[in-house]
C-alpha cells in the first residue's frame, strides 16, 4: 500500500464508495494504465458507437474527433483521481458550446455511457482469464464510471437550466412594458400567463410609470392574457388600489369570458374596478376623463 | 410649543393649507400635528387642506389613521383634504396591509393636488375616478 502514497488523499473518495477491499487504489492504477494505453484503440471505438447511435448528428465529423479525445483524457482522469471538479468545469463549458447548437441530454448522456461500456468491455477483455480478477476491477471501476456519468448529466442539465432561465429573464423583461400614449395616460398591455412573479413586476413597473410620467389615469388592457388565477387577481385589484394612492386611476380592458367567468366564480371584489370592454372603448374613456376630445379631420385619409 | 426643528411644516396660500411631513412621525408627534392643523384650519378659513408625504417611506397604521381622521375633521371644519406624494413602495404596501385612505383623495403631488382642489371648488365633480364625494358641496 506504500507504492504510491502521494495519492492517498485524492483516492479516497473512491475508497469510500465501495469496500472491494485491498488493492482497490494499485487495481484502479492498473486500469488507469491500461486505458492510456490503448487510448487510441478505444477511442476509434468509442466514436464508432457513436456514430452508428446516430448520436451528436449536430457536430462535424472534426469536432467530433477533439470533443472525444478530450473527454475520454477527462474520463481517465478522474478515473485516476477521483476529483471531478475539472470534469464539472469541462462539462459545463462543453455544454455551453453545444447548447445553441440543439444537442439533446439524450445524446450527450448517451455518448458518456457508450465510453462506459467500451472502457468496460475492454476490461472484460483483459481480465476474462480471471474472473476473480475481474470482479474486483469492476468493483472499483463502476463507482467512479457512474459518478462520472452523474457528473456530465447533472453538469449539462443545469447548464440548460440556467440557459433557460436567463431566456426566461430576458421574456419577463420585454413583457410589461408601461407606454405613455398621451400626456398623462399610460397603456399597459399584458401579454401571456400572469403568474405572480410577473403580477409582482408589474406593480412595480406601473407605479414607478405613474410617478415617472405623472399619469393621471392608466389603462391595463389584459386581452393577451388566457387566464389569471385568484392570487393574481387579488394582486391586481391590489395594484389598482396603490394606483389610486399615487393619483392615478385605472381602467381595465379586454376582459375574456373566461376571465371574467374564474373572477366571478372566485369571488374577487372588482366593485370598486373600472371595466370597460375592450381597448378601444378604455382608451374613449381614458380621453374623457382627461378632457381630451378626438375629433377626425374632414377629408383625410379615408374616404 | 417644544423645541427641536419642525417636523411638519404648514404653509398657507391663499385659502389653502399645505401641510409638508418632512420625517417619519412618532405617535404623539402625530397627534401634536393633528391638533396644530385642524387649529390652523379656523384660524385662516381654509377650504382646503393637502397633506404632503412624499418624504415617508413608511406609512403604518396609526399614521394612515391619523391621515384618515384628519381629513374627516377638516371637512367638518369646512375644508377638503387631499393627500399627495405617496410613494410607489408606500402605496402597495399600504394597499396590501388593508390600509387604505378611505374616502380621502390622492394625488400624486403638490401640484395635482391643488389642481384637484381647484376643480372641486370650481363645483365640478368628475375628477378621475373619484366622484360624489362627501363634504364637497360648495
Amino acid at each position: 500500500m506504500d507504492d504510491r502514497p502521494d495519492e492517498q488523499p485524492q483516492m479516497q473518495a473512491v475508497h469510500e464508495r465501495h469496500s472491494a477491499g485491498h488493492g482497490g487504489e494499485h487495481l484502479l492504477s492498473q486500469l488507469v494504465a491500461h486505458l492510456r494505453e490503448h487510448r487510441t484503440r478505444l477511442q476509434e471505438e468509442w466514436s464508432q458507437r457513436i456514430q452508428q447511435a446516430h448520436l451528436l448528428s449536430a457536430m462535424t465529423p472534426q469536432e467530433m474527433a477533439a470533443e472525444t479525445t478530450s473527454v475520454y483524457d477527462n474520463y481517465v482522469e478522474v478515473l485516476e483521481t477521483g476529483n471531478v471538479e475539472a470534469l464539472q468545469h469541462y462539462a459545463r463549458d462543453l455544454s455551453e458550446r453545444i447548447i445553441p447548437r440543439g444537442v439533446e441530454t439524450h445524446e450527450v448522456v448517451g455518448i458518456v455511457l457508450l465510453l462506459r461500456d467500451v472502457l468496460a468491455r475492454s476490461l472484460f477483455e483483459k481480465y476474462q482469464r480471471d474472473f476473480s480478477m475481474l470482479n474486483e476491477v469492476l468493483d472499483a471501476y463502476e463507482p467512479a464510471a457512474n459518478r462520472i456519468a452523474n457528473t456530465v448529466a447533472v453538469s449539462f442539465v443545469e447548464e440548460r437550466e440556467r440557459v433557460i432561465r436567463q431566456q426566461q429573464d430576458a421574456i419577463r423583461e420585454l413583457s410589461t412594458p408601461v407606454l405613455p400614449v398621451r400626456e398623462r395616460l399610460l397603456i399597459l398591455p399584458i401579454i401571456g400567463v400572469l403568474d405572480s412573479e410577473r403580477a409582482r413586476q408589474l406593480t412595480e413597473q406601473l407605479l414607478s410609470g405613474i410617478r415617472k410620467h405623472r399619469a393621471k389615469v392608466v389603462v391595463i388592457d389584459i386581452t393577451g392574457a388566457p387566464d389569471v388565477d385568484e392570487a393574481v387577481a387579488n394582486h391586481l385589484v391590489q395594484t389598482v388600489d396603490a394606483s389610486r394612492l399615487m393619483g392615478a386611476s385605472v381602467i381595465i380592458t379586454g376582459l375574456s369570458p373566461k376571465i371574467a367567468q374564474t373572477l366571478v366564480t372566485i369571488g374577487v371584489d372588482l366593485g370598486k374596478m373600472n371595466t370597460i370592454g375592450d381597448l378601444q372603448g378604455g382608451l374613449e374613456e381614458a380621453e374623457r376623463l382627461l378632457g381630451y376630445t378626438v375629433t377626425r379631420k374632414e377629408g383625410s385619409t379615408s374616404s | 410649543m417644544n423645541g427641536g426643528p419642525a417636523l411638519v411644516s404648514i404653509m398657507r396660500q391663499g385659502s389653502t393649507l399645505i401641510a409638508s411631513v418632512h420625517t417619519a412621525l412618532d405617535d404623539s408627534e402625530l397627534v401634536r400635528f393633528e391638533h396644530d392643523l385642524i387649529e390652523q384650519i379656523g384660524e385662516h378659513r381654509s377650504r382646503g387642506v393637502i397633506i404632503d408625504v412624499a418624504a415617508l417611506d413608511v406609512i403604518d397604521s396609526f399614521a394612515a389613521l391619523t391621515l384618515r381622521r384628519i381629513a374627516e375633521m377638516a371637512r367638518l371644519r369646512g375644508a377638503l383634504t387631499v393627500l399627495v406624494g405617496i410613494q410607489p413602495e408606500v402605496a402597495f404596501t399600504m394597499v396590501r396591509l388593508g390600509m387604505g385612505t378611505g374616502q380621502v383623495p390622492t394625488a400624486l403631488d403638490l401640484e395635482e393636488g391643488l389642481s384637484l382642489l381647484a376643480q372641486q371648488a370650481g363645483g365640478g365633480s368628475d375628477s378621475p375616478g373619484r366622484d360624489a364625494r362627501p363634504g364637497a358641496a360648495p
